[in-house]
């Protein structure tokens, strides 16, 4: 007890109804009865809302009319309002940290229905808080200055669009993308909806932007591998994997391609997602941001067995870019703020083998058809059969492994819009019947609704139905030689056979498969779906539980392209926010070493995960540097002999609050 | 290996050739199989169609003597056999009002029922208990060349595809693939046969019996293989019918006991060859000329 020791403890308490949400289960008149009669407490009130204005100007008021030196607020959970409460404190003139702060609403009456109980609950909560706080100390709270630079990981549209929006502020970004290319899902898009203009018009230009700026290193081809630190204080090592080409020297004149000892391009090309092919030394596609060759090391001969005549290597002449001793290499950067762009995966079709992919060459995917539509695409853009036909019909199957329980249960958002644009470009291609078969229609973006209504206009055939499979036995000379689906018509009340040459399956979108590692790399939370996890779904929705580690685009959720710009855009501006201000405040919840009592065993210098523990030579004892220390309390719980306290977490804080729980009456 | 066999009353009577084949398979792979005392008729898809919770009592009688002989898994090759079993297993576990119905009846013959035992088909226990490594050590003649087309029919998958996937199964696929075979792309392989159907509304039942026949032939199939005795029934009794109406769709169809036991090497007598109405031979026995190349 320092801080007021010998003076009076002087507590205030004010447990807030929260409208009915607390008051609905919890007697909150009767909990500040109790409340009132406890030792120390000099007021007790319950209120309707204690964060609203009056209710914080209560507290205030308080502290100067009755002198009170400790507030205890009874009311949601601290993650909501006690930087309103300690604001309300520190206004009423006292130090913030002599203030406690009970959660009777996530941990009461929001989960709890037997009223009395709850309110039984609520008091010995409030007993804990007030025998608590006697102990608590006046603190300060430590500043720590942001490092203005950003690491945006993740090249796609959402990647792409906050690195531009921080470096046009004038702020240095690392973009980290896994493939040799930026551009992500959007790049292998033909036409986007619902304009139906060009993706590539689109995207490019912001591709290209990334190159150039003077702000953007862009290390395409690497992926994080260690992140340390803390919010605007963060270590990353990033993975730069050799391509075997210097970046610097490269113009991407593409003369190693065409010399290359493969003569014909023969591997399946990522890009045209396997359908295209490419040499074991390629260029991702014409407008890839770097315009640099890459080599496969799965595939190139010199690579794999060091025998190859290097006919790249001569063809690259004295521009000597291409370099066979470049090895893995590991980068250090320091940075305040990190965006996590990774994106989505694909939902795997084979996983529904009633719907024949994989066994019936003419059904494809979504993105398959994408860029069998596209003229950057392995047929130049003319929409063909596998065996050369231009296909009369062509049925699309939407919900592919979504909202489906026995796949993913969630919608993926995108994928009814995204075939109707597919279904107009088949009708515009090639003058195709086209059915879509579907569960609903959802179109709810802007114009999106408007889309609907002209595919339905132009012919396009809608059945609602889940299709139950695809096959290829007939029991009509119409069906002979066609795949037939074989749906559940539910508007008609009929089961239907309905003979296609070409089935497209509306895949949805998945977490990434690695979408775990990457959680606990940036020390992140995943929803049951394994989505990364936003802050709040409503009003933190691009920032994480760590500090200083935003998300945006569709690693946290199926979205589409201009929702997933938004998220960018905001992700940035939150970035920019810590930046500008220049600091953040961090609590003064640190540990300190009681000097007299540390032995200088040594034992919590390696235990710390913030390496902010060293060893003073000259005391022989521990030392905490606080601007390190994240509280995390590890190091107290593990010092032999007590000599490690904690901040806020002091033992006859924590003692007296579980005996006030437990002791009750 | 010992395994409880309870045969149901399609093996003793129209699918006679499935127990005649299974068995001495079972015993050239060092299985022995133990038919249960005293057993009586699961109940099949019509008493449960009555009266359930009787037709779970009579059918909870099997489980019971099975448990009481100590047996862990009792091997139940009829699909309407095996899906009684397993259904009434689950309902006893899953309803109160079927499972006193059930304490009750069995009671009162000094019986009970506590879900000890598995029921398994003969294909699951031979694939993942025995083994197809081991399978493959006995395989002494080959199907090589032989196209067959894998045919699970509707019941042993659903609604409990207890051993393999309800849609697209394949532990038959491998099996055959061991022996030698050559499996075609057969996407009929759980469609109904037309069960009982063939009898009763032979119009809508020989229809969808005829469409097995008809991809099986137009897929290139020799022979179908089957795992249930009505499927084989339906498949197998009915060519005389179906080519009055739409024409000849000449194809056998076999159990899958019969198959091994050929590329056992077990004699063709041994394995009730002749009961089926179109005969099935191998067709290398044909001059050699249809034998694929196979590596």
């Amino acid at each position: 007890m320092n801080a007021g020791a010998g003076t009076e403890i002087r507590t205030g308490f004010y447990i807030c109804h929260c409208g009915q949400n607390i008051a609905g289960v919890v007697d909150c008149p009767a909990v500040a009865e109790y409340v009132a009669r406890l030792p120390s407490v000099v007021v007790s009130r319950d209120y309707k809302y204690m964060c609203s204005d009056p209710g914080q100007e209560l507290i205030k008021q308080d502290i100067r009319e009755h002198n009170l030196n400790r507030i205890v607020v009874a009311s949601c959970s601290p993650l909501l309002h006690e930087h309103t409460f300690r604001h309300a404190v520190e206004a009423g003139g006292l130090n913030p940290f002599l203030f406690q702060m009970v959660n009777i609403r996530e941990h009461d009456s929001w989960v709890h229905t037997d009223h009395a109980a709850a309110t039984e609950k609520a008091k010995a909560l409030a007993y804990a808080a007030v025998r608590r706080v006697r102990f608590h100390t006046a603190l300060e709270t430590k500043r720590v200055s942001v490092h203005p630079d950003v690491l945006v990981v993740g090249g796609g549209i959402a990647g792409i669009h906050a690195s531009l929006t921080l470096a046009n502020a004038g702020k240095k970004v690392f973009l980290v993308e896994r493939e040799p290319s930026i551009g992500g899902h959007m790049a292998k898009f033909d036409k986007t909806f619902p304009t139906l203009d060009c993706a590539a018009c689109i995207l490019t230009p912001k591709m290209s932007a990334v190159g150039a700026h003077e702000n953007i290193t862009l290390w395409s081809y690497s992926e994080v591998v260690k992140v340390e630190g803390y919010v605007g204080n963060y270590q990353v090592t990033v993975k730069r994997k050799p391509r075997y080409v210097n970046e610097e020297l490269c113009i991407g004149c593409q003369e190693c391609i065409r010399a290359c000892v493969y003569k014909e391009a023969k591997f399946p090309d990522e890009f045209n997602v396997g359908m295209g092919k490419r040499k074991p030394i390629y260029i991702p596609f014409p407008q890839a941001v770097p315009q640099v060759v890459v080599i496969d090391p799965a595939r190139c001969l010199q690579v794999k067995s060091g025998k190859c005549k290097q006919t790249c290597v001569e063809a690259c002449a004295d521009r000597r870019a291409i370099d066979f001793t470049q090895r893995e290499e590991l980068v250090q950067i320091k940075v305040g703020n990190i965006i996590v762009t990774t994106g989505f995966k694909l939902f795997d079709a084979k996983r529904i083998p009633q719907y024949g992919y994989g066994v019936y060459p003419n059904v494809v995917t979504s993105i398959e058809l994408e860029r069998l539509v596209t003229s950057s695409g392995p047929t130049g853009g003319e929409l063909l059969l596998r065996d050369g036909r231009t296909p009369q019909s062509v049925a699309f199957i939407l919900c592919v492994g979504s909202r489906d329980y026995r796949t993913n249960r969630w919608c993926s958002r995108t994928c009814c819009m995204h075939s109707m644009k597919l279904a107009q470009l088949v009708r515009e291609h090639t003058g195709a019947d086209v059915t879509v078969f579907y569960l609903d229609i959802r179109a709810p973006g802007k114009g999106c609704e408007e889309f609907y209504d002209k595919s339905l206009k132009d012919g396009i055939q809608f059945v609602r139905g889940r299709v139950a499979e695809v096959t290829d036995w007939a029991v009509t000379p119409e069906e002979e030689g066609k795949l037939v689906i074989r749906a559940e018509d539910t508007l008609a009340g009929l089961v239907r056979r309905i003979p296609v040459d070409m089935i497209v399956l509306a895949v949805g979108m998945e977490p990434q498969s690695d979408a775990q590692d990457l959680r606990r790399l940036f020390n992140m939370s995943c929803g049951t779906e394994g989505w990364f996890l936003e802050k709040h779904p409503k009003l933190a929705p691009v920032s994480t539980f760590t500090d200083g580690v935003f998300i945006a685009g569709c690693c946290q959720g199926p979205k589409d392209i201009p929702d997933s710009i938004a998220q960018a855009g905001a992700a940035a501006a939150e970035a920019m926010a810590l930046i500008d201000r220049g600091y953040i405040e961090q609590e003064p919840n640190t540990a300190y070493v009681v000097e007299e009592d540390c032995s200088g065993c040594k034992s919590c210098i390696p235990i710390c995960p913030y390496t902010a523990i060293t060893f003073d030579e000259a005391k022989a004892k521990a030392c905490i540097n606080p601007a390190l220390c994240k509280g995390c309390g590890t190091c107290v719980a593990a010092c032999p002999s007590g000599s490690i306290r904690q901040h806020l977490f002091e033992d006859e804080e924590i003692m007296s609050e579980i005996e006030g729980v437990l002791s009750h009456a | 290996m010992k395994y409880s066999y309870f045969p149901g009353c399609s093996l003793k009577g129209l699918g006679r050739a499935y127990e005649e084949s299974l068995l001495p398979v079972m015993r050239h792979l060092g299985a022995e199989m133990n038919e249960l005392d005293d057993w009586n008729c699961c109940g099949a898809t019509a008493y449960m169609s009555v009266d359930e919770q009787l037709a779970c009592v009579l059918a909870a009688r099997n489980l019971a003597l099975a448990e009481k002989a100590g047996a862990r898994d009792l091997i139940t090759p009829c699909s309407a056999c095996y899906l009684v079993l397993n259904k009434t297993k689950h309902y006893i576990e899953d309803s109160p009002a079927i499972r006193a119905a059930v304490e009750r009846g069995l009671g009162a013959a000094g019986l009970k029922c506590e879900g000890t035992t598995s029921v398994r088909h003969p294909l699951d226990v031979l694939v993942n208990d025995i083994g197809l490594d081991v399978i493959k050590e006995k395989v002494v003649r080959p199907l090589k060349g032989l196209k067959v087309a894998p045919y699970y029919g509707c019941q042993v998958v659903r609604p409990y595809a207890t051993f393999d996937d309800a849609w697209n199964p394949t532990t038959m696929d491998r099996l055959l693939t061991t022996l030698g075979a050559e499996v075609v792309h057969y996407p009929l392989k759980t469609k109904c046969c037309g069960a009982s159907l063939t009898g009763t509304l032979p119009e809508i039942g020989l229809r969808l019996t005829y469409i097995l026949l008809k991809e099986a032939v137009r897929r290139g199939a020799d022979v179908i293989a089957t795992i249930c005795p009505l499927c084989q029934f339906n498949l197998d009794a009915y060519h005389h019918q179906i080519e009055q109406r739409w024409g000849p769709v000449r194809i056998p169809t076999v159990y899958f006991t019969q198959l091994m036991g050929i590329a056992f090497g077990l004699p063709a007598k041994q394995l009730a060859l002749g009961r089926s109405f179109i005969p099935f031979r191998m067709p290398s026995a044909k001059a050699g000329e249809a034998v694929a190349p196979r590596t």
